[in-house]
């Protein structure tokens, strides 16, 4: 005899649970359990677009309103993913146009977005409320029209980094008069001017927008009407911020600046003049994130502005900041919880220009006790600063350092980085992201192996010796769910002796590494709920193909969808049968 | 070294006008009948000097053509040299595409639109002896003027405790400086503001228009007076030029016209 709650207050209890991780545990207490969790599941994540099918993810949840879903591999940002390799979301748009008609949220990360899609979404989800594509591509501005004039409740239009094919900036102008929602526009990676009458029309009418993020081609001199209409706004993305320094354009700029009494966010300033920058001091104190990446502004007027923010927590900025620069924020921004900085000049190749250094990180690591989250390129590195950062920051959950020389040793020593790379693995518990760069030997993996136990993600470039690596960290790290390498001398041994592991992570890339085709079809027959996914761009024809052959770029993942019908003719499945395999 | 001050002495700085005025005379292609529109190369330098100096003419010739051929090559650690350019990998750094193209002009079909709406002209800037380098959006400036007010902070940020001692600003027009420059008594005039174009030479900063300048500078290296000499990018007599240029410039708002020496 089994008593129970009620199904309505289990509902209730499960709404308190926001993470997938625990809403997935609850669904395997018992089918009742599992039955409550599927119809009251609201929000679904989907890490790997070709993971599942769209049918199997509507069957098992039908009352979805908001989606989250991911298409290409990481390393597709650095253009290591050739063109048409897939991630299109069509099928999955089809797909719940039918069977969410109340569907409220899209958010789509790295896929292939058409206008027939976004004309979809329009036409399909009344109560549509919030489209956010980051680094997508695939549609043009005329599909934003079809959003901008359809979908009357629509909150947030987020084209983050999205490759957009922009014909004009007319389609703002889509927005019907009656329209009144907005929440949070970002239109950043847009080229073309959009209307400037119709964008202050839209904000002066919006009166709960919230975050605007415009783009170059907006002139310095009408951000501050747009301000003026909007000055509950909390994140502020400027365009272009230069001009020749006019009198009038800056003490209007300033006053609109500082009616701006919500402001925690800034970003923008692309081509940034010092003459200009003193209009947001105002602001400064209360600024959380700051997004300098565009700017190229140097100091000492970068380092002043940073430094006015007292209160900042997340800061990206160019190498321009410097080591000076970073000793300032040490001091001025005590509560920083992530720094990223972005080289200016990624392909020079004058050593000469040594301004910014490991030293300025290390700066930061003991200045700023709440940092959590580095992404830092620079130039030279020692195991002795690595060491230190990490002795100085056991709380980092993400380090990401990118030592833009590949192969680059400690320059005092002239030895591996295994060291100090081991350090950070060996402090830092929480460890969850961590990237590789300089010289590193097969040592460097026994230290993640062995310590980086919650370590999720590894992104390793130019390093290793052997498989052995490989095999360390595949066997070592519990936690793995995505490994991304390149450049390394890894090959079939490690690959095969852990083929289980990898079903339990969602992903692994492997390019320029030394994987046999011989091997890739043996993972395949051993796994059949992995996909095997060569891509091999040399003309040459599958079959003819000796079993010995290195593949070009390998991408593993674990799917139970089966291969994917989409491929390009340069990706080839190892689940399909070959006829003739040679042992 | 004393017959040589005596030989600077006696340049007449209105001579040197005139001579201006007899290059642009020979017309937009130049002395040597190329099409170098505005560029003044070494051969014309020393074309030059030999027009206005009486003695060890043919010594400076051949010095200039030998170390035109040596100077793009010169061993020095400092100097911002040609290196064989190596094989760019795919992928790496690991920057995305819109990082990459935030220092670059942007390629447009019409350069003059593009240069209205932005785009940063961004040159590196390095003097001899600093430790680091700069960069300078040449765009902020709208004249040689402000661009060498910019170089000298730059200059005494990088030399401060070193002989900076003079507080006082710098005047590049100043002519009795100028001959103080050439005695080699003021030690803060040691430095010299070169550029190296489009085409891989190395000029000196203020020959051509200043908009001509900013199309085709693309780097900017502050050179020891002496270094610049010895290089035979300048000579202590062109250096004069230069500076009467400059105001010559500001005074003329030449635009257009060719400026070769």
């Amino acid at each position: 005899m089994a008593y129970s709650f009620p199904e309505e207050v289990l509902e209730h209890v499960f709404s308190f649970l926001h993470s997938d991780r625990d809403r997935n545990a609850v669904s395997l207490v018992c089918k009742s359990w599992y039955e409550i969790d599927r119809w009251s599941r609201r929000r679904v994540f989907i890490g790997n677009c070709y993971a599942i099918s769209p049918r199997a993810v509507i069957r098992r949840f039908p009352e979805v309103r908001s989606i989250k879903i991911k298409g290409k591999p990481h390393f597709a940002d650095f253009n290591l993913v050739p063109d048409g390799w897939g991630g299109y979301v069509f099928p999955w748009i089809t797909a719940m146009a039918s069977s969410y008609p109340w569907l409220e949220e899209i958010h789509l990360k790295r896929m292939v977005v058409t206008n027939a899609c976004l004309e979809l979404i329009a036409k399909s989800f009344k109560n549509f409320r919030v489209l956010v594509l980051s680094t997508c591509e695939g549609f043009s501005t005329d599909g934003l029209a079809s959003i901008a004039a359809n979908c009357r409740n629509l909150r947030e239009l987020d084209l983050r980094d999205s490759e957009v094919d922009d014909l004009s900036g007319h389609w703002l102008s889509h927005f019907p008069d009656s329209y009144t929602s907005l929440v949070s526009l970002n239109i950043s990676c847009l080229g073309s001017e959009v209307s400037f009458s119709a964008l202050e029309r839209l904000v002066s009418r919006c009166p709960n927008l919230r975050s605007l993020s415009l783009n170059r081609a907006v002139p310095i001199d009408r951000i501050a009407c747009l301000l003026r209409q909007a000055p509950q706004l909390v994140e502020l993305g400027t365009g272009a911020y230069n001009a020749e320094l006019r009198p009038d354009v800056f003490s209007s700029l300033s006053g609109a600046f500082s009616c701006l009494k919500e402001l925690r966010s800034l970003s923008g300033f692309w081509d940034a003049v010092p003459a200009y920058i003193p209009a947001v001091y105002s602001v400064c104190s209360g600024i959380t994130s700051l997004n300098l990446s565009y700017t190229t502004m140097q100091n000492p007027d970068l380092t002043k502005l940073v430094s006015q923010c007292p209160n900042l927590q997340q800061l990206w900025v160019l190498d321009y900041i410097e080591d000076c620069g970073l000793e300032a924020v040490a001091a001025s921004c005590k509560d920083l919880r992530e720094l990223r900085v972005f080289p200016s000049d990624p392909y020079e190749e004058d050593e000469f220009d040594i301004a910014l250094t490991e030293r300025g990180l290390v700066s930061v690591s003991e200045g700023c006790t709440n940092l959590q989250s580095v992404l830092y390129f620079c130039r030279q590195m020692s195991n002795a600063a690595l060491i230190s950062i990490a002795q100085n920051r056991p709380n980092l959950t993400r380090f990401r350092l990118c030592i833009i020389e590949p192969r680059s040793p400690d320059y005092l020593t002239l030895q591996p980085l295994d060291a100090g790379f081991g350090a950070i693995v060996e402090h830092c518990k929480g460890l969850r992201r961590l990237s590789l760069s300089g010289l590193l030997t097969d040592r460097v993996f026994e230290y993640i192996g062995t310590h980086a136990k919650k370590l999720e993600m590894l992104s390793v470039a130019f390093a290793g010796e052997s498989d052995l690596g490989l095999h360390l960290v595949l066997s070592g790290c519990e936690s793995l769910r995505k490994l991304e390498i390149r450049d390394c001398p890894f090959g079939d041994k490690a690959l095969l002796a852990n083929a289980e592991k990898l079903e339990t992570m969602r992903s692994l890339w492997m390019s320029s590494c030394s994987v046999s085709f011989g091997a890739c079809k043996l993972l395949c027959r051993r796994m059949p709920r992995l996909n095997v996914e060569v891509i091999d761009e040399t003309s040459e024809v599958a079959e003819s193909r000796p079993e010995s052959f290195t593949v070009q770029k390998l991408y593993i993942y674990r799917s139970v969808a089966g291969p994917r019908l989409d491929m390009p003719d340069y990706v080839l499945s190892m689940g399909e049968e070959s006829p003739d395999l040679i042992g | 070294m004393a017959a040589e001050s005596g030989k600077f002495r006696t340049i007449d700085f209105e001579e040197t006008e005139l001579r201006l005025g007899l290059t642009t005379s020979k017309g937009i292609n130049g002395i040597n009948g190329k099409s170098n529109y505005g560029k003044r190369g070494f051969q014309e330098d020393t074309v030059d000097l030999k027009l206005n100096l009486s003695s060890s003419q043919g010594s400076t010739v051949d010095e200039a053509q030998r170390t035109k051929e040596t100077a793009p090559v010169a061993p020095s650690k400092t100097d911002p040299a040609k290196r064989p350019a190596k094989a760019q990998v795919v992928g790496w750094p690991p920057v995305r595409s819109f990082q990459k193209n935030l220092t670059a002009v942007k390629p447009a079909s019409n350069e003059e639109a593009d240069r209205a709406v932005g785009g940063a002209a961004l040159v590196k800037v390095s003097m001899d002896g600093a430790p680091y380098l700069r960069k300078v959006d040449l765009k902020q400036y709208r004249n040689y003027q402000e661009l060498s007010g910019a170089l000298e902070n730059m200059l005494r940020s990088f030399t401060t405790g070193s002989g900076g001692s003079q507080g006082s600003t710098k005047d590049f027009t100043n002519e009795s400086r100028l001959i103080d420059l050439l005695n080699g008594s003021e030690s803060e005039f040691d430095y010299v503001p070169t550029y190296e174009d489009k085409d891989g030479d190395w000029m000196l900063v203020g020959d051509v228009p200043w908009q001509m300048f900013i199309e085709s500078c693309k780097r900017l290296r502050i050179m020891k007076g002496s270094e610049a000499i010895g290089l035979g990018i300048i000579h202590q007599i062109s250096w004069i030029h230069s500076i009467i240029l400059l105001d010559y410039f500001d005074r003329c708002s030449i635009k257009n016209g060719c400026v070769c020496m």
